[in-house]
């Protein structure tokens, strides 16, 4: 039994946390979230060609430097620290995925772009009455010659504006909630026939609604078999739950570090208000949930290569305690900080909107304590 | 021991339902039910609507411009204003400076501002925290330095609701620097327009510019705005406190507030059906309403002693903690009950923008609203606060 990280890992860690600290300060991000763009294009770009970062999770044939989910982890935690809205998840981690999974020529022809950075994907998976349920889709793909034609609205697709490519999960066959007949396409984003509404996100990203209006879709941008997409959708999304339960780590750390130091600066009652147990108990019950978020998405990696049951059983267990964990670090945290707490000016605040958003991304606590119990418990 | 209306209740209550269903304004409701943010005419418009009808003060003693209703009427006036989702009364001066003024104002005193209070012809504001007196609201350092028939007083609030509307606001100021914390401070009533006043805006986290600092610099005050003896601010301060406490359990207007978090469940699927039918989400209303039910009767039984002539006690503080936990817990589910469509960050109908917010109508405030709310266990005495006044002035400790 191991659980440190290899030389390569911890150098990773420090290359991307000396990098933030330059360039991600809460004043600067601030200044590019509220631009019209709403990011800051070169931070992507230095990440891809001065770091090397986005290759970290990548096979060494393909450019990268051999890693893989606990990569993808520390990148997404390094990222949550900062309230990074850099598109590394959909991207890297999803898009990413989907292409290792499937491999041969789209992975050859994909993975180098994204570890150039030249390649942004966002991921259109959720429609208006699906809520977390992957299958449910009403967005179809219509065989059409040798390729297929896209129909359908996909919403808050998460990094849309900024994306050069989008990863489309739409229905090739079967009823609305079969797991059977859904299929995986990559398609450019620009192709005639999508239209999109963007706007901010309350966590600072930006998204789209988008509307795909008899898209023609050349018959390469299927991922994987057709009509038999659902195990490696399940798949990618279980990762990028990880992921985002790493990122909620460095969300739910910061939180907590600063609360303590706020408390022990702000006085009333002429002591500082870190002096009062109330508080201290409080505090203490925040740390032990940003160690169990922080132990939960370590096991929650090490379990994504088991059999899908014992995978998904895992990263349900992870997700549920990790949404749970950064509500209760995100309500204290604003709590402790007082009315300062819930205005724009203090990163407090934003954090707690982020862990906020983390909470219910690909999947409530219920949904996957349900989840959970259906792998687990059945009788 | 008996929990029904007599007959008088229910033909007030009939008489309250209708003057509602007549008088409420149809494009204040349209504006409520799009979600959009309220601006100063529209709290002012229900204001004067109930000041015509002689209802905008129920809890005033009768000469001052009072219904003269009985705390049952006024219960059930509070009731049915939240069961037809009216939009709610500021506070600032019909519940807060207007007590403290006819408690202990003088006659002149009285004479200007109640009017004008029950009019709706002065906005209030409450000048009470400072950066570094919040949950210790008596280290206050805002002074307030005698120059013959005047005050002069210099200072930073924060905090300051709906200031930027203010035509007046009722201030803590510091008088006497040698006395102990709560000895030398005074209570005073300033005109916001004052050469020295600055209101700057504080932007919060779901975007709204609700509150602001209020900086005061050589700001000169007549004498005869201080309210109640120099020096014995605190007093009304703490009257003034436990006056805000008793409305602030919101048992009516959560009541409403679950009958909308259920109204989305109905709406919205998991699944092929409703989110109300999953067990978790029903669970989660259902222990929401028991829990509100209990405030609820724990707040009757102190009104059953507001009948029996007792004033609100430090039990009041029982009924704003979980009062306020409760607003929490349902702008939490109704974020949950939205999905993904809490994530879409809407700005608001910008002048001459007609496009439609993101998803649908009850979304799109659901994730600011969330952020908002927690400001309930901040204000108004933090509930840690208020814990402490129950272990203190209730348990004896």
């Amino acid at each position: 039994m191991d659980f440190t990280y290899t030389e390569t890992q911890d150098m990773i860690r420090d290359t991307l946390s000396r990098f933030l600290a330059d360039t991600y300060d809460f004043e600067t991000r601030q200044k590019f979230i509220n631009s019209d763009t709403g990011r800051d294009p070169a931070i992507w770009t230095a990440l891809a060609q001065e770091l090397g970062m986005l290759g970290a999770a990548f096979a060494e044939e393909h450019g990268g430097l051999g890693g893989g989910a606990l990569e993808n982890a520390i990148v997404m935690e390094e990222l949550g620290k900062v309230l990074g809205i850099e598109p590394y998840l959909p991207t890297v981690v999803i898009a990413g995925g989907a292409l290792k999974a499937v491999g041969g020529a789209q992975a050859d022809k994909f993975i180098p772009e994204i570890i150039a950075g030249n390649v942004i994907v966002a991921f259109a998976y959720a429609e208006p009455q699906g809520r977390y349920d992957l299958a449910n889709l009403r967005t179809t793909a219509k065989k059409d010659g040798a390729g297929y034609l896209l129909s359908g609205h996909k919403s808050v697709v998460y990094a849309a504006p900024w994306a050069t490519h989008l990863l489309v999960t739409a229905r090739t066959g079967g009823g609305q909630r079969d797991r059977d007949g859904v299929s995986l396409f990559l398609i450019d984003a620009n192709l005639p026939g999508i239209v999109r509404r963007d706007y901010p996100t309350v966590d600072g990203s930006r998204a789209s609604e988008i509307y795909f209006e008899n898209v023609a879709m050349p018959a390469d941008a299927l991922l994987g078999g057709e009509g038999a997409a659902l195990p490696l959708i399940e798949q990618i999304v279980d990762e990028a739950t990880i992921a985002v339960c790493a990122e909620a780590t460095g969300v739910m750390q910061k939180l907590h570090e600063g609360t303590l130091e706020y408390t022990q600066q702000r006085k009333q009652f002429g002591v500082p208000i870190a002096k009062f147990q109330v508080l201290q108990h409080r505090m203490v019950d925040m740390f032990m949930e940003v160690e169990q978020a922080r132990s939960m998405t370590i096991m929650g990696t090490l379990k994504l290569d088991l059999p899908a049951a014992e995978r998904k059983a895992a990263v349900s267990a992870a997700k549920s305690k990790v949404s749970r964990g950064a509500k209760f670090v995100g309500q204290n945290a604003v709590q402790t900080h007082g009315g300062i707490g819930i205005t724009q000016e203090l990163a407090i605040g934003h954090y707690f909107k982020r862990a906020t958003m983390i909470e219910g991304q690909f999947g409530s606590a219920d949904y996957h304590l349900d989840r959970y119990e259906q792998l687990t418990l059945a009788d | 021991m008996d929990m029904e209306f007599s007959p008088e209740d229910l033909a007030f209550q009939r008489e309250v339902r209708e003057f509602i269903a007549e008088n409420y304004p149809a494009d204040l409701r349209a504006k409520q039910d799009e979600g959009e943010e309220m601006a100063k005419e529209d709290f002012l418009a229900w204001h004067k609507i109930l000041y015509k009808k002689g209802w905008v003060a129920p809890a005033w003693p009768v000469e001052y411009g009072g219904t003269g209703w009985t705390p049952t009427q006024r219960f059930i006036w509070s009731e049915e204003t939240a069961r037809a989702d009216c939009i709610r009364l500021l506070p600032f001066g019909l519940a807060m400076v207007g007590p403290v003024i006819y408690t202990f104002g003088t006659p002149e005193q009285r004479a200007f501002f109640l009017p004008r209070i029950l009019s709706g012809e002065d906005w209030w504001c409450q000048g009470y925290s400072e950066p570094g007196s919040g949950s210790d609201l008596a280290s206050l350092r805002t002074t307030a330095v005698r120059d013959g028939d005047h005050y002069v007083v210099n200072g930073q609030k924060t905090w300051t609701t709906l200031a930027q509307h203010a035509d007046w606001g009722f201030f803590l100021v510091r008088t006497d620097k040698d006395a102990k914390q709560q000895e030398g401070i005074s209570f005073l009533l300033i005109d916001m327009k004052s050469p020295g006043i600055t209101v700057r805006p504080i932007i919060t986290l779901g975007g709204e510019h609700e509150v602001n600092e209020v900086w005061l610099e050589d700001v000169r005050v007549p004498v005869e705005q201080r309210v109640y003896e120099e020096n014995k601010g605190w007093t009304c301060a703490k009257f003034l406190l436990a006056h805000e406490r008793t409305g602030i359990a919101g048992v009516a207007a959560s009541k409403r507030g679950v009958e909308k978090v259920k109204a989305i469940a109905r709406t919205e699927l998991d699944g092929d059906k409703p989110l109300l039918a999953n067990p978790f989400f029903k669970r989660k209303i259902a222990e929401l309403e028991v829990d509100l039910t209990a405030l609820e009767f724990t707040e009757l039984r102190s009104l059953a002693g507001a009948n029996a002539g007792k004033g609100p006690g430090p039990e009041s503080s029982l009924l704003k903690i979980k009062g306020s936990e409760i607003q929490q817990r349902l702008t939490e589910l109704t974020l949950e009950a939205v999905g993904h469509y809490g994530a879409p960050y809407f700005r608001g109908f910008g002048e001459g923008d007609n496009e439609h917010p993101i998803g649908p109508d009850y979304a799109h405030r659901a994730a600011p609203t969330y952020f908002n709310t927690r400001k309930t266990t901040i204000y108004g005495g933090s509930n840690e606060i208020q814990r402490n006044i129950i272990a203190k002035m209730v348990l004896g400790l």
